[in-house]
């Protein structure tokens, strides 16, 4: 027997937060990298557009991405890639696949156990060429 | 635009994120470790390295592959989210004006590019060029 009280507590959505379970997360991380990403992109075609100009215009504007904190940029960037990749592969099972809905927190746990195997593998690597100064 | 038709979009545009969503993994992963996780990392990276690469028509049609697949995608998931939160009709209007103008853009400007580069310019100093423009 529950009282008036807690069935409504129970049954209450909190504030914004969509019931904050793993497939809200998922769904608000896909969207957060995805707009990364993009922005990303847009300034990426063009900078390699300057490719076209010529190589010391092409060498300077690169050398601009070889500080430390564009490196630490970086990382954020392929953290935000791997992300957006795994779980898209994980909506993908979803939508395509008769038992993806019934798995879809797993699938969620397993999407952070490859993000996070892919960025120890890339991370340290990645900074210590940032740090090392390469050239 | 009817109704029909809106939604007959929307669905090609639901089978395209997928399509496309799947095979960008593949060529994003590639991408980030022939040119990332190289020797030296992104430090190794400059004219000689990347004109280099695209005097290969290999790498031309992969990374032209790769840039129209990512500009679609992204393109399409900004729409979405446009769509979502923005209500006002003249706000939504400019606001899908400038992505579809964006996209137009690198589109265009970044095929022009990777068919057009000239890996030796003339005049340019060899030590800034790939090794194979001094062979003569």
């Amino acid at each position: 027997m529950s009282t008036t009280a807690e069935r409504e507590s129970k049954t209450k959505i909190a504030g914004t937060l969509y019931r904050g379970h793993e497939g809200m997360w998922s769904w608000v991380l896909h969207r957060i990298t995805g707009i990364a990403i993009y922005f990303f992109l847009l300034v990426h075609v063009l900078d390699t557009a300057t490719l076209r100009i010529s190589p010391e215009v092409y060498n300077g504007v690169i050398g601009a991405y070889k500080t430390p904190i564009m490196g630490i940029g970086e990382a954020g960037l392929v953290a935000a890639i791997v992300f957006h990749a795994m779980n898209g592969l994980r909506v993908i099972l979803v939508d395509s696949t008769s038992w993806g809905t019934k798995y879809q927190r797993h699938m969620f746990y397993v999407v952070l156990g490859l993000w996070t195997a892919l960025m120890i593998a890339f991370v340290p690597r990645h900074l210590m060429n940032v740090f090392s100064g390469g050239h | 635009m009817n109704l029909t038709k809106r939604l007959k979009l929307d669905r090609l545009a639901w089978v395209f994120m997928r399509v496309s969503g799947f095979f960008l993994v593949f060529l994003i992963f590639t991408h980030l470790i022939v040119n990332v996780m190289q020797d030296g990392g992104v430090h190794a990276i400059d004219f000689a390295f990347v004109a280099g690469k695209l005097a290969d028509p290999m790498w031309q049609w992969f990374d032209v592959t790769l840039l129209w697949l990512a500009v679609l995608h992204g393109t399409n998931g900004m729409r979405t989210i446009v769509d979502d939160y923005v209500y006002r009709a003249k706000l939504k209007k400019v606001l899908l004006g400038g992505l579809y103008g964006s996209t137009a853009l690198l589109l265009v400007l970044g095929t022009l590019v990777l068919f057009t580069l000239d890996p030796c310019p003339a005049g340019s100093p060899a030590d800034l060029l790939p090794s194979f423009c001094s062979v003569s």
